[in-house]
């Protein structure tokens, strides 16, 4: 199947609007957040519409049809990564889901494999979006457990030929991202994760800036949590993914309706996983959306999206190192690589270069992009990032050539 | 093109040749701000001199639009009583809020007023407005330790 960017395009209605004085919309800022298709869109409004009620409850036919349309929605997600439906739990964001891992390590028992101590050591990278990271060190804080991770090297890759020192024989948390939301690296997994599980840890993967772009089989991946967010993946805001083969051992972290077995006066038991993680009301058109993008993106085949990705990986790659005084920071390579791609421009500071594209019509991020002790560690103090999906192609890297080199004559 | 309106010719000058950039060696309170948003940061010195501002010299990493501010701050203050640059600055944050409708007085806020076209642009008035910042948490910090000498004067 040939890929039609122009009838993907069409699917998205905001590719109808201009900004800034009438100029075609360039969007390359999906790696902070994607578009959302029609198909999402009205599936997200069309609950409210027409089936809205509190899932799981009530004695009604709409409470019926919220909890069909919810439940569906967490069985469509589990077929897209792979996984049963009971391995997964339906947070706000991929932030949440996180500190969701972290908190309920805390609230674990002592004894149990995911209770921390003061001998243990928690893994991370230093190519970490803050919302793995943080989480991370807080739970440190409480536990005592001491925080190591590895180093990136200046080819945007992860040091790796000291992973027997850095996953200890105490570590019991790797926590990774799959893919830099900055470098656009795909970190090796199956290396780490086969030291992490040798030593006892469990791996989290922060599958932000994978899932979306690239089959995943959580079983092939052989991690122990992945987390995503929906709006990434063309789908709502309000609405992330937490996977888990072993919620069943975890306490919650989060206490209230819907999560509970019995309750007394005095104490309560939970729910069997997911419920046990899901208390409150959750964001259920929000989840019903993310289902709706989920079957907009397999519709189109996540390899084949994944192909597009690279080969306009490939051609912006090329492109932006034509121009004098550029600099990607990250890999030059195709090889393991996604389609973020961070650069700089000689003395011009990201942000005035961001609002010059802005004002041609041409959206990219600029600043740290929430991975601060990243960009110290490179030692630029921000870059500008051009992030790409399946509704970009190559006229719009031309346009952004062109008006970086324009950039480079207005602060010249 | 209403990129111009930002970019103002008196802005870019600041940004190429900034004023008053380098740190001094002697000062009477130094303090550190960074922009969490975007990552931008400035060291910044101040020294006051018979309730006057007598130096005001900065070091940092930033935009055009936050470079020039502070290289504007560090030469417009200067001279000014503590109550008179205190003055100025709350014109210059009212400026920076008042969303394009505001010109600033240029007898005021001199090369300042060439800022007013950022008031248009909501994700750049941190930019703008970090020396401002630095230097009114440098001045409360004269005040604050002024204060407490005065209260141990007081009390003896």
């Amino acid at each position: 199947m040939s890929f039609d960017v122009a009838a993907i395009r069409r699917d998205f209605p905001i590719f109808e609007r201009t900004v800034r004085g009438g100029k075609k919309l360039i969007y390359l800022d999906s790696g902070a957040t994607s578009q959302k298709p029609e198909t999402v869109i009205e599936a997200e409004s069309n609950f409210y519409r027409s089936h809205n009620a509190a899932v799981h409850r009530g004695a009604h036919q709409l409470a019926e049809e919220a909890t069909d349309a919810y439940e569906g929605a967490r069985e469509k997600v589990a077929n897209f990564l792979g996984a049963k439906s009971e391995e997964i739990v339906f947070t706000k964001s991929a932030t949440e889901s996180i500190n969701l891992i972290a908190y309920s390590m805390s609230n674990a028992p002592s004894g149990s494999r995911f209770a921390l101590t003061s001998q243990d050591r928690i893994v991370v990278t230093e190519m970490e979006h803050h919302a793995n990271l943080i989480p991370w060190q807080q739970l440190a804080s409480r536990s005592g457990a001491k925080i190591s991770w590895f180093e990136v090297l200046p080819n945007g890759r992860l040091d790796l030929d000291s992973i027997n020192a850095v996953i200890s024989e105490d570590t019991k948390v790797v926590a990774i991202t799959h893919q830099s939301n900055v470098l656009g690296t795909i970190n090796p997994l199956e290396e780490i994760v086969a030291r992490a599980h040798a030593v006892g840890a469990v791996v989290v993967l922060d599958a932000c800036q994978s899932v979306p772009h690239m089959p995943i089989d959580v079983k092939k991946l052989g991690v122990d949590f992945l987390v995503f967010s929906g709006h990434k993946a063309v789908g709502p805001t309000g609405v992330g993914v937490l996977w888990s083969n072993q919620l069943e051992d975890l306490p919650p972290f989060l206490f209230g309706g819907s999560m509970i077995e019995n309750v007394t006066m005095e104490s309560a038991t939970w729910a069997p996983a997911p419920k046990r993680f899901e208390a409150g009301v959750p964001n259920m058109a929000q989840a019903v959306g993310l289902g709706a993008a989920l079957d907009f993106l397999s519709k189109i085949g996540m390899d084949n999206i994944f192909h597009h990705e690279m080969a306009l990986t490939k051609y912006f790659l090329e492109k932006l190192q034509e121009i004098p005084t550029l600099k990607i920071v990250g890999p030059l390579d195709l090889e393991n690589r996604g389609s973020c791609i961070s650069f700089t421009v000689g003395e011009i500071h990201p942000h005035d270069l961001g609002q010059y594209l802005d004002s041609q019509g041409i959206a990219v991020r600029t600043g740290h992009h929430c991975a601060w002790p990243l960009t110290r560690k490179l030692g630029v103090p921000a870059t500008t990032r051009a992030s790409l999906y399946l509704y970009n192609q190559e006229a719009e890297c031309d346009l952004l050539v062109s008006g970086i080199v324009n950039a480079q004559k207005y602060f010249a | 093109m209403e990129l111009d309106t930002l970019y103002q010719e008196v802005i870019l000058d600041h940004y190429k040749h900034p004023l008053n950039k380098g740190l001094s060696g002697t000062y009477d309170v130094q303090v550190h701000h960074i922009n969490p948003s975007c990552g931008d940061e400035i060291t910044l010195n101040l020294t006051v001199r018979e309730s006057k501002i007598q130096s005001i010299t900065w070091d940092g990493v930033g935009c055009s639009i936050s470079q020039a501010s502070v290289s504007i701050v560090s030469d417009l203050l200067l001279d000014k009583s503590l109550d008179e640059a205190g003055a100025i600055t709350e014109q210059f944050i009212e400026l920076m809020h008042s969303k394009g409708t505001k010109e600033g007085d240029p007898l005021v806020l001199e090369d300042a007023v060439a800022m007013a076209g950022v008031s248009k642009f909501p994700a750049r008035i941190k930019c703008a407005l970090l020396g401002w910042m630095a230097y009114r948490d440098a001045a409360d910090r004269i005040k604050q330790s002024q204060d407490s000498v005065d209260e141990r004067g007081g009390s003896q």
